[in-house]
């Protein structure tokens, strides 16, 4: 069996008698409740809805491109098949999926708070992330869109027939849940820390979640503003982006990626800050360059904000401005090389151990670097003329978002389970999960950096036949990657009632949310804690493990 | 032998037949984008060889069974200013390299042959100066310096070639151009790259790359006889553009003879040069920017002239460099009208607008 068993803390740990999950029963127990820990839950279980529509439709996306030709759907079926599979994914899947679940659960336990700022604003948020996902379900079940997940004018102002309006008003909404997400776990931060929890003391998942609402709060209004210019102008002619009309197509553009990009960041760097607790959890070791760590969360969060132009080098920007832009992005790679570097020095002199959290933590290494250093080929400004709008950039988008982010979310979840739940997920088939995951994941999206460099062009229903290899490989891949995924949502559910029962800390980490009862009760903390030792503090635990006498709720 | 499902063999000849792993390399940029595109991926082996290195390597000496307490480190600000500056070095780098090929492949040669491409829902019409129109197809001369000058007629479009590296956006409403030089004849790809709409994927086409005598044959053949600028004229008559466009001093519009590529002074006081853009704006935003001296008077031709027919008229004025055809076109009321005002030409002065070419 796992190593996981022999810890001392678990071999005679029981289910605490009253927790956040047993405090009330009832639907209307969740539905109205302000416990940052049972919104959590809500957003857990919404995303995963989500997220299996996204997973379908990009099933379906990969079954049509086995062949050249559009022979399992129109191409105009295509079409809307690959748009309803990027906005659910971006804006209902993975920009959700860390902060408002693992993010939500967890930043009041870690920062020693009994919940977050404005606990009845998050429950609105996830009423906003609702209302936006059934707008946008809406929009699918009507009879679908068909502008992709950019809503590029001015076709999607003048140009289509299809439910334009429903959708934007959809991602509006669940614009304004991640706004309200951001701005507590801001307020939180800032004044809800416990006594002795200093800005250096924070475990590094929270300097990763105040980076990212940094983000969510300056950039997702011009998303929402964008938005509604698209909605007048589609129904009311305003011109604002239609060149006939004196408008300007470019202001889109701009105004789009000026979210749209910092939004790749909200994306991703609550999956870095998952992967530092674990990286050093499982090492037993305190993250190597805690502050190069956490200023880098912050140093991308500010650089991402002034890099949106690469969206647009061939777009007829002035030349110039472009040269800006394309440093800029080089800049903004900086931090996350740092990241990678101090994560694998963690390591260095650890004691590791290889459970399912630090295995997709391993991927997620491997495959962002990947990403991010093919970020760098679409930086370089004469490499990106022939590279943007290709099948390259989906292979490169795909490998940080779902080999990084993905990736990251899962190790999260794997991580935090038995926090959660008081619950084990079993451990050998998470691992092969894991292992599955990796392999499916290469298997589909690397055959597409080489379609990209042949110029197979993205968002193509039927492609000439001379790239069909690398479809079927791709194709296989998926399927695969299918399998990975299907996994955890079988045997994560399974344990909630068969797995072992967890005890307060079954990984011995180190932070505040491991000291207390897993479940936590709802008021979290029985007494405030008082920080008195830095994050990842092992000499600390050990003392305490040793004089502590164990106490089940 | 075992049996093999035919259409699993298919697969595989198919596989072999195919298989590739970069585009041909047919433009005379192409070789310096590969060479760039191998350094970046050497960049990334690099990078991921190391990573790798580093993290397997600790896992396995670091793993608890060999190593049951961990050694607490809290950093290096050495090791932090090497991973800073190293990598950052690197991306300058490649800052710079990809900085100069973009800027090779934007920026054309003066001497370039120009080709007008204009992208709609779902075709690409290109239009070449000597009159040959095409569908879905461009037919070029290797080792001549093209530069495509595109516009878009409804939504955005991308027009790419991957065999020679480029791609440029085409953009409602608004010139871009891209330059390439092609070196080998063959037939090339050419797809829309940027998503349009229900038949995104049926917008490509071929780019055929001939020797210089196949190209002039197939010019001569193909050509509907009247060249953009003899296009541009018939329609710049038909218009009545040439009603105030007389190139008479006391005409209501300026003088268009020779104005092309010359710097203009607006009524703002602010100057303008007299580029495709521009002239494409004032016949369809006249008011938006007058040269000094005229009235706002002339109407919008907004939604009554196609993209086609505007390309003819700039060709039209791009190169017109005198107004006896013009004055032959006007009709006998504005042409005694516009006698008139020649004799007093001494006494008018110049348009203040046009600068002297």
């Amino acid at each position: 069996m796992s190593t996981i068993v022999s810890l001392p803390d678990q071999a005679t740990a029981k289910l605490p008698a009253k927790s956040y999950l047993n405090q009330e029963y009832g639907l209307m127990s969740w539905l109205l409740t302000g416990d940052h820990k049972r919104i959590a839950i809500l957003y857990m279980i919404s995303i995963s809805f989500f997220f299996v529509i996204g997973g379908v439709l990009a099933g379906l996306i990969r079954l049509e491109l086995l062949t050249p030709p559009s022979d399992l759907m129109a191409t105009d079926t295509y079409n809307k098949v690959f748009s309803m599979h990027g906005i659910i994914m971006v804006f209902l899947f993975l920009v959700p999926s860390v902060p408002a679940t693992i993010g939500n659960f967890l930043i009041p336990l870690m920062v020693g708070a009994r919940d977050l700022a404005f606990p009845k604003i998050n429950l609105l948020s996830w009423y906003l992330y609702v209302g936006g996902g059934i707008f946008v379900l809406s929009a699918m079940v009507l009879g679908g869109v068909d502008t992709g997940w950019t809503f590029t004018t001015p076709l999607s102002t003048h140009y289509l027939n299809t439910h334009v309006v429903t959708a934007a008003m959809g991602i509006f909404l669940a614009g304004f849940s991640s706004i309200f997400t951001g701005l507590n776990f801001i307020v939180t931060v800032h004044r809800m820390r416990c006594p002795g929890m200093t800005w250096f003391r924070l475990p590094l998942f929270v300097w990763g979640h105040y980076a990212t609402s940094i983000i969510m709060i300056l950039g997702t209004p011009v998303l929402a503003i964008t938005l509604v210019l698209v909605a007048l102008e589609r129904t009311m002619s305003i011109g604002v982006f239609d060149p006939t009309k004196g408008g300007d197509p470019l202001l889109f553009q701009h105004l789009f990626w000026f979210y749209s990009h910092p939004a790749v960041y909200i994306m991703i760097l609550p999956g870095m800050a998952v992967i530092s607790e674990v990286i050093s959890t499982f090492s037993r070791k305190r993250v190597f360059g805690y502050t190069a760590v956490a200023f880098s969360s912050v140093a991308i969060a500010v650089f991402g904000f002034l890099v949106w132009e690469h969206h647009m080098f061939i777009m007829g920007v002035s030349q110039y401005s472009a040269l800006v832009f394309s440093l800029m992005t080089m800049l903004v790679a900086v931090p996350s090389a740092i990241k990678i570097f101090n994560w694998s020095m963690t390591l260095y002199k650890g004691s590791i151990t290889f459970e399912t959290p630090m295995l997709y933590a391993f991927g997620f290494i491997g495959l962002f670097t990947i990403g991010g250093l093919t970020g760098i080929f679409l930086a370089t400004l004469g490499m990106d003329i022939h590279l943007t709008e290709t099948y390259f950039i989906v292979a490169h988008f795909h490998f940080v978002m779902v080999g990084g982010m993905l990736m990251a979310y899962l190790a999260g979840v794997h991580f935090w389970w038995p926090k959660m739940t008081g619950r084990m997920y079993p451990e050998a088939i998470s691992k092969t999960a894991a292992v599955i995951t990796f392999i499916g994941f290469i298997v589909t999206f690397f055959p597409q950096f080489l379609l990209g460099y042949l110029g197979m062009p993205r968002r193509y229903a039927a492609y000439p036949a001379d790239f069909q290899v690398l479809n079927v490989f791709s194709t296989a891949g998926a399927s695969i990657l299918g399998i990975g995924y299907m996994l955890p949502m079988l045997y994560l559910p399974w344990s909630l009632i068969y797995g072992q029962i967890a005890g307060n800390n079954p990984w011995q980490a180190t932070g505040l949310e491991w000291q207390i009862q897993s479940p936590p009760l709802t008021e979290n903390f029985v007494e405030i804690p008082i920080m008195d030792h830095e994050a990842y503090d092992y000499e600390w635990l050990a003392n305490k493990t040793q004089h502590e006498v164990q106490t089940v709720g | 032998m075992s049996h093999i499902s035919p259409v699993l063999w298919e697969f595989l000849v198919h596989w072999l037949k195919n298989f590739a792993i970069f585009p041909p390399e047919a433009s005379t940029i192409a070789p310096y984008a590969d060479a760039l595109y191998f350094a970046l991926v050497g960049m990334t082996v690099t990078g991921l060889i190391l990573v790798m290195t580093m993290v397997l390597v600790f896992a396995i000496r670091y793993r608890q069974e060999r190593h049951p307490e961990a050694v607490q480190i809290e950093g290096s600000t050495l090791l932090e200013a090497t991973w800073t500056l190293i990598p950052l070095g690197i991306f300058l780098v490649f800052f710079v390299w990809g900085a100069l090929l973009y800027f090779r492949v934007f920026n054309a040669p003066p001497n370039s042959m120009n080709v007008y491409v204009v992208g709609k829902q779902w075709m690409w019409k290109v239009e070449h100066q000597g009159g040959q129109h095409e569908i879905n197809a461009l037919h070029i001369p290797e080792g001549v310096p093209i530069q495509v000058t595109l516009i878009s007629q409804d939504v955005f479009h991308s027009f790419s070639i991957p065999a020679f590296r480029v791609k440029r956006e085409a953009i409602p409403g608004r010139y871009t151009t891209v330059y390439f030089q092609a070196t080998t004849p063959g037939k090339y790809h050419l797809f829309c790259t940027q998503y349009c709409g229900t038949n995104h994927s049926g917008m490509i086409g071929w780019v055929y790359v001939m020797t210089p005598a196949d190209y002039r044959a197939w010019a001569a053949e193909n050509t509907s006889g009247a060249s953009l600028a003899q296009n541009g004229e018939r329609l710049f008559a038909s218009m009545g553009c040439n009603a105030c466009h007389s190139g008479n001093a006391s005409a209501r519009g300026p003088n268009l003879a020779n104005v092309y590529n010359t710097r203009i002074r607006l009524t703002d006081g602010s100057t303008v040069v007299a580029n495709e853009a521009y002239i494409r704006e004032t016949i369809l935003n006249p008011s938006t920017q007058v040269p000094a001296g005229y009235a706002p008077i002339m109407p919008t031709y907004q939604g009554q002239i196609s993209e086609d027919g505007l390309i003819d008229l700039v060709e039209y004025i791009k190169t017109l460099d005198s107004n006896y055809r013009i004055q032959q076109t006007l009709n006998k009321s504005e042409l005694s009208s516009a006698q008139a005002s020649t004799v007093g030409v001494g006494k008018t002065p110049l348009p203040q607008g046009v600068a002297k070419p």
